[in-house]
Order: C-alpha cells, then structure tokens, then sequence
C-alpha cells in the first residue's frame, strides 16, 4: 500500500524533472520560442532558481533526517552548507596555489592548487561536514532541546564567522576572507565537463543527489536506525528503556544529517561557482527549518515540496511579484525585504494550525492505513 | 527473608534519595527465575522508583543491583536493557506515531546486527535480519492478541490494546526479567481477569520472571508467588500471598488506607 503511493511520488517528481529539463535544455535556448514566454519563463522561472532550488531541497533533506526523524532541534544548520562550499573551493580551484594536488581532476595537470574530482569532493564534502557533527553533537547533544537549540545557533553564526575572517590566521589563508574563492574547476561527467553555465546538466546532477538524499532517508527510515531517531523522537526515555543507545542515536543522526549538508554545500559551491562566506547567513538555517516544517516533518515528499515552494518564493516568486506588482500600480515597495515576515509567518501559523505539515507522513499513512482495513473487510466479507 | 541462590535479579540495600526525601530507604529484594512476584504498597510508597532503579534511569544513592550475573549499578539504561531487563510504564509510553509492530522493532534494536552501510543498500543479510525480525514481532503480537492491528499507528489502539502493545514490545527484547507497573490501572474486573490469565500464559510459554506492581489486590493474590510490601520507602513484608494478607503492619500500612480511601 505504502509502496504504491511512494511510486506515484517518484513518478510525479520524475515527470516534472524531465519535464524542467527538456524546457530548460532545449526550449529555452531555441530561436524560435516567443519572446513573450521566454520573458515569463526568465521573470518566474529563470534556470538558476531551478538549480538553486535543488540544492536547498538535498539540504532540506538532510535536516529532515535531524528534526523530522529524530525530532532534535537544529537551527545552525548552514554551517554544514558553508564547510561543505568550502570542500569545493578547497579542492577544486586554484585557491591553495602553492601546492600542485590533482586527484582525477578536470583541469590540466599543470594548473596549481588543489584539484580533486568533483564527485570525490562531494563525499568529501559530506564526510567532513559529517565529522563535524558528530564533533558538534559530542557535547551538546546531552542538552536539553532548548539548550540544544541555542548551541546549534550559535555552530550556525560561529562557522560562517571564522571563513568571513578566515583570511589570515596566524599567516595562513584559509578561505580568503570577505573575497571568498572563485573560478571552481569544472564537472567532469564523462562525456564532457560541465561549466558555471550549463544549467541543464548541473540541474541533472543536482536531482541525482536529492534522488540520492531521498533513497538514503527512505531506506533508513525503513531499518533499524530509523526505527530508533523515531523513537527517540516519540519518547527517548521509553526508546533507551527499549535498548536504544541514546547519544550513538542522535549523534548518527547529525551525522547523516550534516552529510547532506555537506552535499548541499559543495552543490552550492558549483552552482554558484565560488564560495562567499557572507552567503552563509543564519536565515539559510531557517529557511531549511521552514522547509521541513511546512512540508510536513519526517514525510521526504512533503519536505521536497515545501524547499521547492519556499526557495522559489524566496529567490524568484517574492522579487517577480513585487516587480510586477509595482510596475502596474506605480508604487516601489521593496517585497523582496518581506521575506523574513513572510517565512516567520508560515513558521507560526503552522506550529499553531498546522503542526503536522502540508504533507504529514501520519496524516499520509494513516489515510493508507484506512485504505488496508477497508481490504481487510471486504476480503474477509468475501471468504 | 529467604532470598534463594538463583536469583536472577537481585537489588542490594537500594536506597534512593531525591533532595531531603528518602523515596526507597535500604530495600533488598530477589526475583527468583521465572518466578511472578509482586511489589505492593500505597501511592508514592516509591515502588515506581524501585523499578527506575533496576531498570537504571535512575542511579541508587546507595546499593547494587545484580542482573543475571552482571553488576549493573552503573550501566546505562539502553545496556541494561538489552541484556533483557524489560519493563512497562504506569503511563503508557508507546511510541504513538509508529505502527504496532514498529514499537516491538524498536525493542529489537540491541538484537539487529545491521550497520547503517548495510541498511543504505540493502544488502542481502539486513534483509533477512529485517524479515526475521518482523516475522517475530509478529508472532508476539499474535501471542498478546493484537496481531491484527501489527499496522495500526500505536496511540489508535484502545486503552487495553495499548496496555498489550506495551507488553508486547517489552516482550520483544527478549528479557528475563518483566518489570510491569500497574498494568491493570484504568481496566474494569473483567480486563482484569483477562489480564491475569495473560501473566499465567507470559509466564507458561516465556521463560521470563514477572515483577508485578499492582493495585488490584485480587490481581496479585492470584498470581503472585511472593509478594513484597513497601511503605514510605521501606520493606515493611515479604512472603506468600497469604502471608502478606494476615501480616498485621500490611493491613495497616496498605490494606487499611486502601480500604479507608474507598
Ligand atoms: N524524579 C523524582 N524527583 C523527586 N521526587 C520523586 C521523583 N520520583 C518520585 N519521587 C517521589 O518519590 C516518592 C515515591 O514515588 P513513586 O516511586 O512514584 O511511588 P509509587 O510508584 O510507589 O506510587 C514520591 O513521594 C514521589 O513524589
Ligand atoms: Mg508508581
């Protein structure tokens, strides 16, 4: 029964991706498409909110697994976005150009810095973002979820901090400062390498990671560890009563949830083609809080929907609203500046009427779960 | 207080303080092997505490307990259950957004070897662990009666439904010891017969010990091979039901009090 449902999921989300690709990859640059829907397109649709959009999704994803699954509070979450960008501009430009590295890299062998291919950045990435987890979580993931929470923010404003003033410590340039690291090597796919600018092909890999985000929560979900985030979340101290260790629990769920955040961030890193440590502000981890909470905490589906939703209306829909908006009627309101009221807004009206998301992964099996006894009934009334 | 040699749980000189009150004072106390034994005595007598103890969310202030040939003073909770220390709540603490069987999974997490490598790709030995565990937790739920509702969200179960799943899930870890806190409270006299024939039958198929806290005094007569009394912290009686029901302090400590609170 599940089963069926989550195929329709995969079968939506796989339409619509191939969708998005044949008219990002071949009508959006062709010749003949009306001026008047390319312009649209470009005003509420235009291809780097796409991809950006992605990348908030696999990010979204992975706090899902720590506030969804095992209900821990995390609102410093942009830190592993901003170390994971850092991975790729680490290992895959020429910012360390003093040393000469290449490791299967997309660049020639003579280029100085370090250059590591992409996909092995991105496990780096994610692995480095997962030790500092569980680094993180060490300590704090005793606290008590208020305490927690103030922790986390803290992880969240102290990591940015250190790359924005990262460019001399004790004379070594760890991430040039407020100038950032540009110009990241391409992505290397076989066939051909991938620039800055080739949308279409950057959009396919980014869905293969969220795909890949998706497929790890499903089937940790489904086994023994997910098992146990859940009923830390539900009760930790009937889950540790149960014979679940609580702190290996927890601390493997910020592990995993951090890896993502290190897939995200490397992500970024391309999609933007370079780091900016200003980029990596606290309203990132609310965003993504927003996200889980408005796609329903703990339902993968839900959460995809809701970072499409709120990263399309944070970086597209609010500014093509508003410039519309002001070019009828006159005025020059600054929408974009409401965002933050807008997102505190869902953050609040879903907490006090929503709590269990658009998408709520109860609300959905429980409906499934009436659709088995109805079943049941008829095929006993057939018997 | 003849504490026979194979005990296989045995609490030394408990005592719990909680700032200035003395909530179990001194209490030694063996669970005999696959013995039903209960622990009686008036509300706030700390009998709950006991089993906080034994169970080790909480730490003794002083004294040892003994599990099965492990001290287990000072052993995490989560250690002490998966060596098969198994209990029930006074409150039903359910995981109430995880299906029947999922609760019971969940008391198998100590038993399942699967790394979390394995469980991402689903190889061939997490699977079969996974189908082996679910085909157990299954036969448990059968075994209490609730096997049909193996995918019904927890907090849908009805109040006794629940009840079960708890003992269910305790089941599930496979314990030697079964701590039950008030499993009767909240059922009429008819649930609770049901109950008692249910202990018998835990106690006839499983080989599991049964410490029981209980109000219902027909309950614990009945089942009930020892049955120890605290008050106030202290064991103030110990022995056979019948024992228990002519000692002179119980009638005054439990007995009275129950009987005046009517
Ligand atoms: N965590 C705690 N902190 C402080 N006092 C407690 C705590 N747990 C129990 N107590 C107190 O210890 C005494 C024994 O409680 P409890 O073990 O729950 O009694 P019983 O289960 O026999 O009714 C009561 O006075 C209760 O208020
Ligand atoms: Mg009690």
């Amino acid at each position: 029964m599940a089963r069926t449902s989550q195929r329709k999921w995969v079968t939506g989300y796989l339409i619509a991706v191939a969708a998005i690709f044949i008219l990002y990859q071949f009508l959006f640059p062709w010749e003949g498409l009306p001026i008047g829907i390319y312009d649209f397109l470009q005003l509420w649709l235009p291809p780097t909110a796409v991809n950006e959009s992605l990348v908030y999704v696999i990010c979204a994803l992975g706090l899902n697994i720590v506030v969804g699954y095992a209900g821990l509070l995390d609102l410093g979450y942009v830190a592993f976005w901003a170390i994971g960008g850092y991975c790729a501009g680490w290992f895959m430009s020429e910012f360390f150009y003093q040393i000469n590295v290449h490791f299967f890299g997309s660049v020639a062998r003579t280029a100085p810095g370090i250059h590591v291919n992409f996909w092995g950045v991105l496990l780096i990435g994610g692995l480095v973002c997962a030790f500092f987890g569980i680094l993180i979580g060490g300590p704090t993931l005793r606290l008590k979820s208020d305490y927690l929470a103030i922790v986390t923010l803290g992880f969240g404003e102290i990591i940015p901090q250190v790359f924005f003033n990262g460019d001399n410590i004790a004379g070594f340039n760890l991430s040039n400062g407020t100038k950032g690291i540009t110009i990241l090597d391409p992505i290397p796919v076989g066939v051909k390498n991938i620039g800055p600018f080739d949308f279409g092909f950057k959009f396919i890999i980014f869905v293969l990671l969220a795909a890949l985000m998706v497929f790890i929560s499903l089937r940790l979900r489904k086994g023994k560890l997910g098992r146990a985030w859940l009923a830390i979340r539900e009760d930790e101290l009937a889950a540790s009563m149960m014979g679940v260790p609580l702190m290996r629990t927890k601390l493997s769920a910020y592990a995993v949830g951090a890896f993502a955040g290190g897939l995200g961030g490397v992500a970024f890193a391309t999609h933007v083609d370079g780091v900016y440590a200003e980029r990596f502000n606290f309203s990132i981890s609310i965003f993504l809080l927003a996200m889980v909470v408005l796609g329903g905490m703990g339902n993968v589906w839900g959460v995809i929907i809701g970072a499409l939703l709120l990263s399309w209306i944070n970086s597209t829909g609010l500014p093509a609203f508003g410039s519309t908006f002001n070019d009828k009627f006159g005025t020059s309101i600054n929408f974009p500046s409401f965002t933050f009221l807008l997102f505190g807004l869902v953050l609040i009206l879903m907490m006090l009427y929503k709590r269990e998301g658009l998408i709520p992964e109860s609300r959905l099996r429980l409906i499934l779960h009436e659709g088995d006894a109805e079943e049941d009934i008829t095929s006993k009334e057939s018997k | 207080m003849a504490l026979s040699t194979n005990n296989v749980l045995l609490a030394s000189n408990i005592s719990v303080q909680f700032g200035g009150l003395l909530a179990v004072n001194d209490v030694t106390f063996g669970i005999p092997e696959k013995s039903v034994v209960s622990l009686i005595g008036p509300n706030g007598a700390g009998k709950t505490t006991f089993f906080n103890v034994i169970t080790g969310l909480y730490k003794p202030s002083s004294g040892t307990v003994n599990y099965d040939g492990t001290d287990t003073t000072d052993l995490p909770p989560h250690k002490i259950a998966a060596l098969g220390m198994a209990r029930t709540f006074q409150n039903i603490r359910l995981f109430g957004l995880m299906t029947a069987e999922e609760n019971l999974l969940v008391a198998m997490h100590s038993h399942l070897k699967s790394g979390i490598l394995a469980t991402i790709m689903g190889t061939p030995s997490q699977r079969k662990e996974e189908k082996e565990a679910l085909d157990r937790a299954r036969e448990i739920l059968d075994f209490v009666g609730i096997g049909k509702w193996a995918g019904e969200y927890a907090r849908n179960l009805s109040y006794g439904d629940q009840r079960r799943l708890e003992v269910a899930r305790a089941l599930a870890l496979n314990p030697k010891v079964l701590l039950l806190d008030e499993p009767t409270a909240g059922m009429n006299p008819q649930e609770s017969q049901v109950f008692i024939d249910f202990v018998y039958k835990v106690r006839a198929e499983r080989d599991v010990a049964i410490l029981l806290i209980e109000h219902d005094m027909k309950v614990v007569m009945s089942v009930s091979e020892r049955v120890t009394v605290l008050d106030q912290g202290e064991k103030i009686a110990e022995g056979t039901p019948d024992e228990i029901r002519s000692n002179q302090r119980v009638i005054e400590a439990y007995l009275g009090k129950a009987k005046g609170g009517k």
